[in-house]
């Protein structure tokens, strides 16, 4: 909905299609709703679970999946023990199972192929980061793209094998993982939280200066995230952000 | 549609409901939303100005502002994330003593409140005047802090929070109804969340 006004975007209920674990707390969900939408990378839906008495809880999901990838939108979830709509997912939710969710939702933290962009996520902050990665890919678009990915450790790295496989085509995907609990595993990684030089030498690795750099995660993340772009001398104009709440 | 094996919830203590807005939560914390990273505006560099159309009609710096009569408002906010705090207590200058400060009174039905990082988000004036609204200075008796819209920002509580412009720098006032930054971007122009007004397509 990039400049236009949200489309009719109502509650509907959408089918569980498949489920899989990406990490010890982060698994995937495939929704096929029952009014298929398009969507664009980087845009969320709204899911809202109803008790038996009328109790409703809702929370806010980036959509993990391309706009290419089909009409079932796949949401990343990570589990938060105390929480209290992530648990249900990862406890009760079962393939077959109907879920309402409303979207696509989100207009401004939304791919845009304007030049070279710079992708920065902390942890599930990866989610809509990956939709627009895979968008590029299957849309074989040239503009290069550097994402910078911080997770606690290697094991924790969402889409670990498939952004490593991205990465080794050298069609001008870079990826660039920090991990902050961990010493790095590949030569060109880092060890420790992201700071305005691993920025700096994120921005060095695309051919041109970044025309747009999206950031995603947590408050404290993004916050110290798009700190980090500006000490590298991002402009902040150029920053959009995404965070998740808390 | 009941959701299948979801009974524990979080449901709020019942004396509370009648203060829930649909679809809303109830949030201990104060969580942060923004579209770009935290401008740091400094107090020596502050201004606020009231302007109709592209027309200033006064500018006042920090001193200045801070010098119009002051007033206290605790309220509950809703975010259109889904949360909603209690009892938030705020202090600043109400959009009335503004604009009695100004001499004037509001000579159009919509304003856009602006911001220092370029943002924008409209009210219809009559939501800002009459004791509804005002421009927060403090925040728990403290300076609000950055990531909260500090050093100043727009209060209008009855309205989803992001009515209420952080790092507001000015109030412009408009003949017809202009939607501001989320309000293009799919945003609801309104925003009651007590008609669960989130996005453009509820109504
Ligand atoms: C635009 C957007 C996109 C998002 N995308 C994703 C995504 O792709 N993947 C993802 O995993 N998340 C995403 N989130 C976050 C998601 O919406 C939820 O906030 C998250 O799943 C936590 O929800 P929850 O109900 O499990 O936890 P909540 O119940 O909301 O609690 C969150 C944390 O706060 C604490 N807490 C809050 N209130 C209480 C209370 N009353 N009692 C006890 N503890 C409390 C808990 O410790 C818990 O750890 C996104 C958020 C936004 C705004």
């Amino acid at each position: 909905m990039s400049a236009e006004p949200s489309p009719q975007s109502p509650w509907q209920a959408a089918t569980i299609t498949r489920i899989e674990k990406r990490t010890p707390r982060v698994t995937s969900f495939w929704f096929q709703p029952s009014r298929p939408f398009a969507h664009l990378a980087g845009q969320h839906v709204d899911i809202r679970l109803t008790a038996p008495d009328g109790y409703q809880a809702r929370r806010s999901y980036s959509i993990a999946s391309a706009p290419e990838a089909g009409a079932a939108v796949e949401l990343a979830i990570e589990r938060l023990d105390d929480g209290e709509v992530s648990p249900f997912f990862h406890d009760v939710a079962a393939v077959g199972d109907e879920i309402e969710l409303r979207g696509p939702l989100g207009g401004h933290f939304i791919w845009e192929d304007s030049g070279p962009i710079l992708l920065v996520g902390g942890g599930s902050g990866v989610v809509p980061l990956m939709a627009m990665v895979r968008h590029r890919t299957l849309r074989n678009m040239a503009v290069p793209v550097a994402l910078v990915f911080s997770a606690r450790i290697w094991d924790e790295v969402i889409f670990r094998d498939e952004l490593i496989g991205l990465d080794d085509r050298l069609d001008g995907f870079n990826l660039v993982l920090t991990l902050t609990r961990e010493p790095a595993r590949r030569p060109s990684d880092y060890s420790r939280r992201v700071d305005a030089r691993m920025m700096a030498q994120a921005v060095e690795r695309l051919p041109k200066a970044p025309r747009l750099a999206y950031v995603c995660g947590s408050n404290a993340f993004v916050s110290a995230a798009a700190d980090a772009l500006i000490g590298a001398g991002v402009p902040a104009e150029i920053i959009r952000t995404e965070r998740y709440g808390v | 549609m009941v959701t299948r094996g979801f009974f524990s919830g979080r449901r709020p203590p019942s004396d509370t409901d009648a203060r829930i807005p649909p679809g809303q939560y109830l949030e201990q914390g104060f969580p942060v939303l923004s579209a770009g990273p935290t401008p740091r505006v400094r107090t020596e560099d502050w201004s606020f100005t009231l302007k109709q159309g592209s027309k200033p009609i006064k500018k006042w710096n920090w001193a200045e502002f801070n010098a119009l009569p002051q007033s206290k408002m605790t309220r509950d906010i809703h975010c259109v994330t889904a949360w909603t705090k209690f009892n938030t207590p705020w202090q600043g200058v109400m959009i009335d003593d503004i604009l009695a400060d100004a001499g004037i009174e509001p000579p159009t039905a919509y304003t856009l409140a602006l911001s220092f990082d370029g943002y924008s988000t409209n009210v219809p004036t009559k939501d800002l005047v009459t004791g509804k609204a005002m421009v927060a200075l403090l925040y728990e008796g403290k300076p609000i802090t950055p990531d909260h819209g500090g050093p100043a920002r727009l209060l209008v509580p009855h309205l989803y929070f992001w009515k209420s412009a952080k790092w507001v720098n000015g109030l412009q006032f408009t003949e017809r109804d202009e939607p501001g930054f989320w309000e293009l971007r799919g945003y609801h122009m309104y925003g009651d969340p007590w008609r669960e007004q989130r996005y453009s397509s509820d109504p």
